[in-house]
């Protein structure tokens, strides 16, 4: 099982999880990941955060992404949510989830599909701060952190 | 052949959501790239090659290499920031 939602509402992680294991008493792990925003970025402080996608694209990629992590690890079923539009320091940006029989495959597998969402899924986070408005930068650990499981990304630059 | 080009984040404020271009048959992402710097203006300072914008072609990742047809999606912006 594979989902992947890309919404304007807030999600909920035990109803996430409780569909994702729903009818398969193979699962033996949950790990999930959940991204917030913070209240300060490179310094300066965020009151807002405006998150853009490129509709079709983006849940593409991700489900590509899934389809990968399926392959790679010994995994049942993996949700990601991701949220756009206008959040708020404190809100959940997004939510990655894995099932798998044991719990090594289902950490490596959600890792994974952080690192890869980081710097190939296409979104764009724009920052209200003090000074204005900002797009934010992408940052070359996230490249580093997918080259780690042997991808080449150049997101960065 | 005619070809549409969409942009997004701070490329989409400055050149707009989405264009029509005319393109030579058999172009090139890099080709159509190059055709809307040599426009000038903000395209040319946007596009330039010195900037690290990404593509897609028919909504997957695409390098500069990937050649285009009549009707498809191009997309230019800038990298990704999301997660």
């Amino acid at each position: 099982m594979r989902s992947v939602s890309i919404q304007t509402a807030d999600f909920d992680l035990a109803t996430e999880v409780a569909t994702l294991r729903a009818g398969d008493s193979g699962v033996g792990a949950v790990a999930s990941f959940i991204g917030t925003v913070r209240d300060r970025s490179d310094g300066a402080g965020v009151s807002a955060m405006e998150l853009e996608h490129y509709p079709g694209m983006t849940e593409r990629a991700i489900e590509a992404m899934m389809d990968a992590a399926l392959q790679r690890f010994d995994i049942r079923g993996a949700r990601v949510v991701h949220r756009v539009g206008h959040l708020l320091p404190g809100d959940q940006i997004v939510l990655v989830a894995v099932s798998s029989a044991h719990r090594g495959q289902a950490f490596q597998a959600c890792e994974f599909l952080m690192d890869y969402l980081k710097t190939q899924a296409p979104f764009w986070k724009k920052e209200t701060t003090p000074e204005g408005a900002r797009w934010v930068d992408a940052r070359v650990s996230d490249d580093a952190a997918l080259a780690r499981w042997g991808i080449a990304s150049g997101n960065a630059g | 052949m005619k070809i549409s080009v969409r942009y997004f984040a701070s490329l989409r404020e400055a050149l707009g959501a989405s264009e029509s271009v005319e393109v030579p048959d058999n172009a090139t992402l890099g080709d159509i790239r190059q055709q809307l710097v040599v426009r000038g203006g903000r395209h040319a300072e946007l596009l330039a090659a010195h900037r690290p914008v990404r593509c897609a072609l028919n909504q997957s990742l695409a390098n500069e290499s990937a050649i285009v047809g009549e009707g498809d999606e191009v997309a230019f912006f800038p990298p990704v920031t999301g997660g």
